[in-house]
């Protein structure tokens, strides 16, 4: 296989529309990619281009129908027996002849563990720039260019990205950040079937087997409340206090990056930069300082509830409410008090 | 059995702090260390080579500094240790960073296994392990927790966020490790001399590599920082006052309850 090369000098203004690829594996629709599709419509009106939606599988009618209730002008749907699991040359061989065809200006894909193992791989056989983990996206008014924006040095910096001589602009998106896509109405989006070539030979690496989750799924990223515990909870069985309170409210459980890495709890539940980004209504952060790498995957729950000893920890500064005091006393408090007006409320 | 593992050092970025006028990063008084997906990619082709045999070469691209990393390796186990160093590395993005790698694995030669780590704590890009796989024209499987190798073919379970797949690769195949692979092992004091007595470091330049220089460097890369700066947060916090813990958490039940939260 020739190797692709970048700055190669090719005429920029062939590269028209807004293209998302979207993620659906085991009949799963994963929801980053109406995100993608509500944060690529934002993008596709500023540059006045199309909205491209690209699902690879074979049969896969129901995720099909039901993302032609949202706001896209096409569905591309890549369909051959050999793309209904996930293979990441499989995928990879199938989105370059298309991309090459199409030529998409700017292309978005879900930064989940599948969107970042085929997006590089991919930007690797286009020859262009790919930006990794974006939780900002704007077009530059001057000149139109995608300005890709993304932390680095564990949320302590935010860096603008700019892929300024090679196309497609390739950026993978962080879940749970964009606006997910408006609905239309049924069945308003335009479907495209594409056929595309591939052989079993292209697949060096072979699906074996599936295995189900092991435990009981976390579910942080659709969660409503969620109750993180920190270093401040002191042992691992603090959790179970979290686990109360988040049981009374309904919600899941959190964690900081430092519990995960003494082993208290598994890293499912970390909440931050290298962890999940989450956007509840609440967030109660129990014991928890506030390192940066944690409120970037925070920051935008609706309202922050700080519970801490320390009066100069960082997380005040970005609470909406704050309780200087014992997580162990805190608490209990307010489970008991909680179900007490919950038992009234039931008895009115 | 053959690995190459691909490394890096990076400023450990739980103690970066930033300059918050010119929004620059202090990097005084931060230690460097071998990025912790890395870790587990040596602890992972050291285990291979403890159960079949072979040689496990470690590689990073860097400042002269970066020689730390690389003996910490071989103080780990590693056999050789390789260190690509030129000005003309300087500024690479990850696509130039990999097509470094790549014509320096491409002059290594015939390799069964290449290691790389997930991601990186500084830039968390997790591209350079997938991009060095294409520039190679060798299959991939990333997110690696289990990795086996049975009768000339590597088995691995990747992670997925809605269950794990078990993948089968022929050799030579690229791997991404991450922290759940295994437990890397303290550097042995016995290879802790011999990493800085007897072992060389090999350092590469450009000279060394059959590069195309419109590839690589700051010039060279595709994607380039166009501003940097940080974050920034306001809102207006209320602490919430009360004499008992039974009384603040009273308060702040009402609160909540009055913004319909709870």
């Amino acid at each position: 296989m020739k190797r692709a090369k970048v700055n190669q000098g090719g005429d920029l203004q062939e590269y028209k529309d807004v293209y998302v690829i979207g993620e659906c594996l085991d009949g799963r629709l994963h929801p980053v990619t109406l995100e993608l599709m509500g944060e690529g419509r934002k993008l596709a009106n500023q540059l006045k281009r199309h909205l491209g939606v690209i699902l690879l599988g074979d049969d896969m009618d129901e995720a099909l129908e039901h993302l032609q209730d949202y706001d896209t002008d096409v569905i591309y749907h890549l369909k051959h027996p050999l793309l209904k699991d996930f293979s990441t040359e499989g995928y990879v061989k199938v989105l370059n002849d298309f991309i090459r065809g199409n030529k998409p200006e700017i292309l978005l894909i879900g930064a989940t563990s599948f969107g970042r193992d085929i997006a590089p791989r991919l930007a690797g056989r286009l020859g262009t720039g790919l930006t990794a983990d974006c939780t900002k996206l704007e077009i530059d008014p001057a000149d139109g260019k995608l300005l890709q924006t993304r932390p680095a040095f564990g949320g302590n910096l935010m860096a603008t990205i700019i892929c300024p001589k090679n196309r497609p602009q390739m950026s993978t998106v962080r879940p749970g950040v964009m606006e997910r896509a408006h609905k239309l109405g049924e069945g308003k989006a335009h479907l495209v079937t594409v056929i595309p070539e591939l052989d079993a030979e292209d697949i060096r690496v072979a699906l074996v087997e599936k295995k189900p989750p092991a435990k009981k799924q976390v579910n942080l990223i659709d969660a409503r409340v969620v109750v993180s515990g920190g270093r401040g909870l002191k042992t691992p069985e603090g959790f179970r206090l979290i686990e109360d309170l988040a049981d009374v409210l309904g919600g899941e459980v959190g964690s900081s990056r430092a519990c995960v890495d003494a082993g208290w709890i598994s890293h499912a539940h970390q909440v931050g930069q290298t962890g999940t980004t989450v956007r509840p209504e609440i967030y109660i952060a129990c014991g928890i300082s506030g390192a940066i790498q944690h409120l970037a995957g925070m920051s935008e729950a609706d309202y922050v509830v700080a519970i801490n000893k320390d009066p100069e920890a960082p997380i005040f500064k970005v609470c909406d409410y704050g309780i200087v005091g014992d997580l162990y006393e805190i608490l209990p408090a307010m489970i008991e008090d909680y179900r007490k007006r919950k038992e009234e409320a039931d008895h009115a | 059995m053959n690995s190459i593992v691909c490394i890096k050092q990076v400023p450990n970025t739980n103690e970066v702090r930033i300059n918050q006028e010119t929004g620059t990063l202090i990097r005084d008084g931060v230690p460097s260390i071998i990025n912790p997906d890395d870790k587990n990619a040596i602890e992972g082709a050291l285990k291979i080579k403890e159960e079949l045999g072979g040689t496990v070469t470690v590689i990073t691209m860097g400042p002269e500094q970066a020689k730390a990393a690389l003996r910490e390796a071989m103080a780990m186990g590693a056999d050789r240790a390789i260190l690509l160093s030129d000005r003309a590395f300087a500024g690479s993005d990850t696509w130039a960073t990999a097509t470094i790698l790549a014509a320096a694995l491409e002059k290594i030669g015939e390799t069964d296994l290449i290691f790389c780590g997930r991601q990186a704590i500084d830039g968390d890009t997790a591209q350079v392990g997938p991009e060095l796989a294409e520039f190679l024209d060798i299959p991939q499987v990333t997110y690696a927790k289990e990795v086996s190798v049975e009768k000339g073919r590597v088995r691995v379970t990747r992670y997925g966020e809605f269950g794990d797949y078990i993948m089968e690769a022929r050799m030579p195949v690229m791997l991404t490790a991450i922290r759940e692979l295994n437990e890397p092992r303290l550097p042995h004091v016995r290879n802790i001399i011999g990493a800085w007595e007897k072992k060389e470091i090999e350092v590469w330049t450009m000279e060394d590599l059959t590069i195309d220089p419109t590839q690589i460097g700051l010039k060279g890369s595709p994607t380039n920082v166009f501003r940097s700066f940080v974050p920034v947060r306001e809102k207006q916090s209320e602490i919430i006052q009360g004499n008992t813990p039974r009384e603040k958490a009273a308060l702040l039940l009402d609160r909540l309850s009055s913004q319909k939260l709870v």
